[in-house]
């Protein structure tokens, strides 16, 4: 495809997925709070209820559960919403509808129906907004059978993988990193998609593999410019889907480099690394492994309000270097 | 819609449904109450016998509730459904031999063997599924009515809940955005007294929960939900207002359930007595069959034909459930994702 790229921020990324999206298709329409004239809490859908109208571009009030559930009953007999919440952690609200209703809904009816609902979470920490507006809750959904969980990095990502959820016929859950919505990066004009559920190598190297979400990626990716000048030749994996996720890249990956090392911002418990080092452990991957795997996630407390603390939080690019060179030199 | 007045009498003090309905329309809902008592008592005698495992909830003594809402619905018109849904389904014109099948677990039933008796739907005939969630139907209701209305259908959207669902925050959430947005949506309160065994007067702190529409700003209407006519009447109003883009109603159907809970019922919060005023003369099918008659509607004779007609139709709907086949194990993780094609 020869579509002209430009510079756009993740957010305008986002924008322009959405916009493209009502454009060829009369059945997709905007939800959630403050999206209207206020342009979103994070200046997302900015001025598209000037273009669409208020009828497409529907501010609800203050009810997640009820919203969520609003867009599901649209999705089920047959309109194509895309559900903003506010902060990824007010899901906890909507939990009923997202993992009793949307999720389940097809099988329980013996594939009566579809849940074409695209529900999008700005997530993760940084913004010092403490311990309730900072959390990265993706495992949690991540779990549920019926849901497709996907977190783009970049903008190319975020547009694409946005498209590809409008025209998935399952419900797509979609986490975007808050600290991403300015970063800029290439993007193509135009439709196109990014498949759901296919993992990209961003960088490719011989003695490590770092496997990273979301806003890790970068981090991922910058330490690895460091790890270069010192000889340690670094592959990044970015998962891009959790559900279903792709063990088969990361799989061909270790068995290349024979070391692991998980990168995510949730909580490290029962997280997306624990998933994918169960993969590997599972797989004949296993048998490459020349040292124990190494996951880096967020600490076991709420997210703080104090910048240190909150730093302190979630893996930074030292710990990644730290990390990495402990792996690569036996010390682990 | 009017039709012929029905039977000997005539006149404006007739109950609703005989100015509204034809003889044979008539006999057609009692058809359908007795299918649904029926139902409920051949899906009861089959768990007895372990055919059918799990556990259920069963409408009976709430027939007319079901019926009355279901009588001005096309089958274009939806509806959401709770765990105590058989009802609702068969009214809205699901047939009793694909739940039997259901039930039984096979994979000729409405969900394929995956939903049972708590997920019971019949997309078909604009039941979008029966909901093991208290309350968890009620917004998906009201974002069937905003796909309604902005597609510009005639459409209107029944969300059938119970008392114990009023308190659920789903509830007000969904009212309110129906309101708002001025949906066709009617919100279904079958008022059965008892929240499992939490009486309303214990869990609820309006007197009617019918006075909760107030508060979003839409009609509140509370009628004898064992009374066929009141139903069907309080029905057309409400389907009347939303289809010509008047927005919501809520309606109160005060009924009760013969049955305990479910399953698990040791029927340790109401008395004997209570249970056996509202069989005895309360009865939504007697009550309708004696005014049937009252009215030259129905003779005895008739009456005895449609109850051999649904004892037949029962008895070959279990023979079609148990005959039907099992899933496959194989198939475990079919319809968990839409399949591509």
């Amino acid at each position: 495809m020869d579509q002209p790229v430009r510079e756009l921020s993740y957010a305008q990324a986002i924008q322009e997925a959405m916009a493209i999206a009502m454009e060829q298709d009369e059945r997709v329409f905007l939800m959630g709070e403050d999206i209207g004239v206020y342009g979103g809490a994070f200046q997302v859908t900015g001025d598209l209820v000037e273009r669409f109208g208020a009828d497409r571009v529907i501010d609800t009030p203050i009810s997640e559960l009820g919203g969520a559930g609003v867009a599901v009953g649209a999705a089920v007999t047959g309109l194509r919403p895309i559900f903003e919440f506010q902060f990824s952690d007010f899901a906890t609200l909507a939990m009923e509808q997202i993992v009793n209703q949307a999720a389940k809904m097809r099988y329980m009816l013996g594939g009566a129906v579809s849940v074409p609902v695209v529900m999008r979470f700005p997530a993760g920490s940084g913004t010092g907004a403490a311990a309730q507006h900072s959390q990265s809750l993706e495992a949690w959904l991540g779990h549920v059978p019926g849901l497709k969980v996907i977190q783009p990095a970049t903008p190319h990502d975020a547009k694409g993988m946005l498209l590809a959820a409008v025209a998935d016929p399952d419900p797509v859950m979609i986490f975007e990193h808050k600290l991403l919505y300015k970063m800029k990066g290439p993007v193509p004009e135009g439709y196109y998609t990014v498949p759901i559920g296919k993992a990209e190598i961003r960088r490719e190297g011989r003695d490590l593999t770092i496997v990273a979400t979301s806003i890790m990626v970068h981090k991922a990716l910058e330490a690895a410019k460091t790890l270069e000048a010192e000889g340690i030749d670094v592959e990044v994996v970015d998962l891009r889907t959790i559900r279903p996720m792709d063990t088969q890249t990361v799989i061909d990956s270790v068995k290349k480099t024979s070391r692991l090392l998980c990168v995510y911002e949730g909580v490290k418990t029962l997280g997306v690394g624990a998933e994918v080092s169960a993969a590997i452990a599972e797989s004949d991957a296993f048998d490459f492994l020349d040292a124990p795997i190494v996951r880096l996630g967020g600490a076991e407390t709420p997210i703080p309000y104090n910048p240190e603390l909150e730093k302190a939080t979630v893996p930074q690019v030292p710990d990644i270097l730290k990390a990495a060179r402990d792996l690569v030199s036996g010390r682990r | 819609m009017a039709q012929a007045t029905a039977g000997k009498a005539t006149g404006a003090n007739l109950p609703f449904i005989y100015r509204e309905y034809s003889p044979e329309q008539l006999k057609q809902a009692l058809h359908k109450m007795y299918l649904i008592r029926r139902f409920e008592e051949g899906a009861e005698d089959s768990y007895t016998r372990g055919l059918i495992h799990g556990t259920m909830h069963l409408s009976i003594g709430q027939e007319a509730s079901a019926m009355g809402i279901c009588m001005p619905l096309t089958l274009d018109d939806q509806i959401t459904s709770t765990h105590r849904g058989h009802g609702h389904c068969i009214a809205k014109g699901a047939e009793v031999a694909k739940m039997f099948a259901e039930f039984f677990g096979k994979t000729t039933g409405y969900c394929r063997g995956r939903g049972g008796s708590m997920h019971i739907a019949d997309v078909t005939t604009g039941n979008l599924g029966a909901n093991g969630i208290v309350g968890g139907g009620l917004p998906i209701a009201v974002g069937a009515a905003l796909t309604a209305k902005r597609t510009k259908s005639e459409r209107v959207v029944v969300s059938f809940f119970g008392d114990g669902a009023n308190n659920e925050g789903a509830f007000h959430e969904a009212l309110n955005m129906a309101s708002i947005w001025k949906l066709p949506v009617i919100f279904v309160c079958e008022n059965n007294g008892y929240g499992m065994s939490t009486s309303t007067a214990r869990s609820t702190a309006v007197a009617n929960i019918a006075d909760r529409a107030a508060a979003y700003a839409m009609p509140g209407v509370i009628v004898d939900g064992n009374n066929l006519s009141e139903v069907a009447e309080a029905s057309h109003e409400a389907v009347k207002r939303a289809r010509a883009g008047e927005g919501p109603t809520l309606i109160e159907s005060k009924t009760y359930r013969h049955r305990g809970h479910s399953k698990s019922d040791r029927n340790r919060y109401r008395t004997k007595e209570e249970i056996e005023d509202w069989m005895t003369n309360r009865d939504p099918i007697t009550l309708y069959e004696t005014q049937l008659q009252e009215f030259g509607v129905i003779d005895q004779a008739g009456i005895e034909g449609i109850r051999e007609a649904v004892r037949q139709e029962i008895a070959d709907a279990i023979e079609f459930a148990k005959a039907s086949p099992s899933p496959e194990i194989a198939n475990l993780e079919r319809y968990v994702y839409t399949e591509s094609l």
